[in-house]
């Protein structure tokens, strides 16, 4: 049986807002394995946030369980410490001092020995790219930099897991990209469990592992391939002449299982692509409504997130489209 | 006001930047830009922090003169007719500047006011912005207390409050989740298809790959300007392949090292969750070496396939090759 890194079971935490009560997580249980990148999406107050913090246990729960490395966040905090590393939302490193005061601060932090330090330190900016950087100030660094620089002094103390909130948040397309195949390099190298909170989809596809919480609570727990397996249908794509009367003319259609709006496009998901290309093709022609490029494309993290999203909320409100749940969910344990 | 003074000139696009660049001291920021927008079209300003995108976004608004060359919006020079550019320009940045101790709906009145909209007027798009912006029953709320997406959707209102003919959108949606990034879209379609002309700047090559064109600049130059489409078929060095394999983490490490000893040329190499993403010089030549190489390393092959790249393919691959050649 695989070990978990992080372990979570009905979890529940509940928020007092002027007088009334809010249930910002509810009956939450998610597991996840040591090496995996596990990434926790969902929508703007979903609960993500929260979840992370009541397992790093800087919240309380209002009940369930969770742990890190087998550690309770309620009540072995300090081991949970000591063997994690965390990136806040928005955190931001003392900027009036430099990149090497930066690490050595948090080496003090940790208590890591002055010999571990003397190691360390220099391999983790290296590994960072930061090493002729070493004495500028942190303040002065660019936004990309501070991120690795953030990365690397939660690394400092060797933890086993490192929990990351939106870390890439305003950071530019090659930025992100080197500070994901940083995190790449440490699953590889290291084996380190990464936890990772993303609004970003394209981050998600980078994970081995997704959560999609809505309401605080689990809707689909798997691989990328897996969710993006369980939206049914084939996905079209097609830019319309006239957008509203094509977004309409498809929705109605028979054999049409979903529509989505992208930019100027339509993402319509159908039963049969071979059948209802054609179909489609025609009735646009005979509204004329004209079309470019349209084609049958690959189903994104992305087109999965607002399917399953727009469901959950669907089948809350009962009508509409049906819930789905993956068929290989891992709650069952 | 007098209309007619201040009615947009004949100009022929909305946006029009000559040769355009900016130098502090030594440090030369944009380095001879041209490009042009189309009415009604939705533009991308793209390239990595530091490149020159926000200093060209100053000097089209008239914030910063240039060193030299010229930049027109809707024909009024930026530099000498700033005010007017002012006039028929909405702008939005991602700092969403938004009063919270306003409600939604004071907010859009006080924007109205300081374009100087007349009372109907404020009225008026108050009540298009709240039902646009998707804040119905919500107009009376405090503007602190809303979401992420809706805080968004409201400043889009206050920006466009004076019904503009350009829009500048500077890294709108950072943060908000990809429901409300997909409305917010949605939006900015509604106003091209009205004419309104966007320019749109953003860090997330998939949002990027809604423009209908893009320019990228690097280092202060303008090294692309098309469609995205055409982008993949230019702009791309090298092919993406996509490794499947029993042991991702191992086999990653062993192409990085086939990388650094030059055995294969690889120009990127990283795990894409439990995926293998490389760039090579050639697909088809390299596909083989590397299958052979994990192979030889007693690691199982599952699949390796030439995929397209993504917009954030091209980004990097442009943005690397231009800073080689500076």
């Amino acid at each position: 049986m695989k070990q978990f890194a992080i372990s979570v079971t009905n979890l529940v935490k509940e928020f007092k807002v002027n007088k009334t009560l809010t249930t910002a997580v509810n009956g939450l249980s998610l597991q996840v394995a040591r090496g995996d990148t596990y990434g926790l999406i969902g929508p703007d107050g979903a609960g993500k946030t929260t979840t992370m913090r009541v397992i790093l246990g800087l919240l309380s729960r209002t009940s369930g369980e969770s742990s890190v490395l087998g550690f309770d966040s309620m009540n072995d905090m300090y081991q949970i410490r000591e063997h994690i590393g965390y990136i806040a939302q928005q955190f931001s490193l003392p900027p009036n001092l430099t990149v090497i005061e930066n690490m050595l601060f948090f080496a003090g932090v940790h208590s890591v020995s002055a010999e571990d330090q003397k190691k360390r330190i220099p391999e983790l900016l290296s590994f960072a790219g930061l090493t002729e950087f070493s004495s500028r100030l942190a303040g002065k660094l660019s936004g990309g930099m501070k991120k690795k620089l953030a990365l690397a002094c939660s690394l400092v103390h060797e933890p086993q897991v490192v929990m990351l909130d939106e870390p890439t948040l305003g950071v530019d397309p090659v930025s992100r990209r080197e500070f994901w195949n940083l995190l790449g390099n440490l699953r590889a190298e290291k084996g380190l469990t990464i936890f990772i909170c993303t609004p970003y989809m394209d981050e998600a596809e980078r994970c081995t592992h997704v959560g999609l919480i809505y309401q605080g609570r689990m809707i689909v727990d798997d691989s990328p391939a897996q969710i993006k397996a369980i939206i049914p249908g084939h996905l079209l794509e097609f830019t319309p002449s006239d957008f509203a009367p094509a977004l309409k003319l498809c929705a109605g259609m028979e054999g049409v299982l979903e529509v989505q709006t992208y930019g100027e496009r339509l993402h319509v998901f159908v039963d049969d692509a071979a059948r209802s290309k054609p179909q489609l093709e025609a009735a646009l022609t005979a509204q004329r409504i004209t079309y470019g490029d349209l084609r049958e494309i690959e189903v994104r993290m992305e087109e999965a997130f607002i399917s399953l999203i727009r469901r959950q909320k669907e089948s809350t409100e009962q009508n509409g489209l049906p819930a789905l749940k993956s068929e290989v969910s891992g709650d069952s344990r | 006001m007098n209309a007619e003074s201040f009615a947009p000139q004949n100009h022929g696009a909305p946006i029009l930047v000559q040769h355009l660049t900016k130098c502090f001291g030594a440090f030369t920021a944009v380095e001879d830009v041209s490009f042009s927008v189309r009415t009604g079209e939705v533009f991308g300003w793209l390239g990595p922090n530091g490149a020159g995108k926000t200093t060209t976004i100053r000097m089209l608004l008239g914030l910063m003169k240039p060193t030299s060359g010229n930049s027109f919006v809707l024909g009024f020079n930026s530099a000498t007719q700033t005010k007017l550019v002012h006039a028929h320009v909405g702008y939005m940045s991602q700092q969403f500047t938004l009063y919270n101790d306003l409600t939604a709906a004071q907010n859009i009145r006080f924007y109205g006011s300081v374009h100087g909209l007349s009372s109907d007027e404020i009225r008026q798009r108050v009540l298009e912005i709240i039902q646009m912006a998707g804040l119905d029953g919500r107009q009376n709320l405090l503007t602190g207390s809303l979401s992420g997406g809706w805080k968004q959707r409201l400043a889009l209102g206050c920006a466009i409050v004076h019904h503009p003919a350009v829009v500048f959108l500077d890294e709108p949606t950072a943060g908000v989740d990809p429901i409300s990034r997909r409305q917010f879209w949605e939006l900015i379609y509604q106003m091209a298809k009205d004419g309104v002309t966007v320019l749109v700047t953003t860090h997330y090559m998939d949002e990027a790959e809604l423009c209908q064109r893009v320019g990228l600049i690097s280092a202060g130059r303008l090294v692309a300007l098309d469609s995205v489409n055409r982008l993949k078929q230019t702009e791309m060095r090298g092919q993406v392949l996509e490794i499947n394999s029993a042991d991702p983490e191992r086999a990653v490490q062993i192409l990085k090292a086939s990388q650094q000893n030059h055995q294969i040329p690889l120009d990127e190499v990283a795990l894409y969750g439990v995926q293998i993403h490389a760039v090579v010089p050639g697909a088809q030549e390299h596909r083989e070496a590397i299958r052979r190489l994990l192979v030889e390393n007693a690691v199982r092959v599952i699949s390796i396939d030439w995929i397209a790249p993504t917009l954030e393919d091209v980004f990097i691959s442009s943005v690397k090759a231009n800073s080689r050649i500076s």
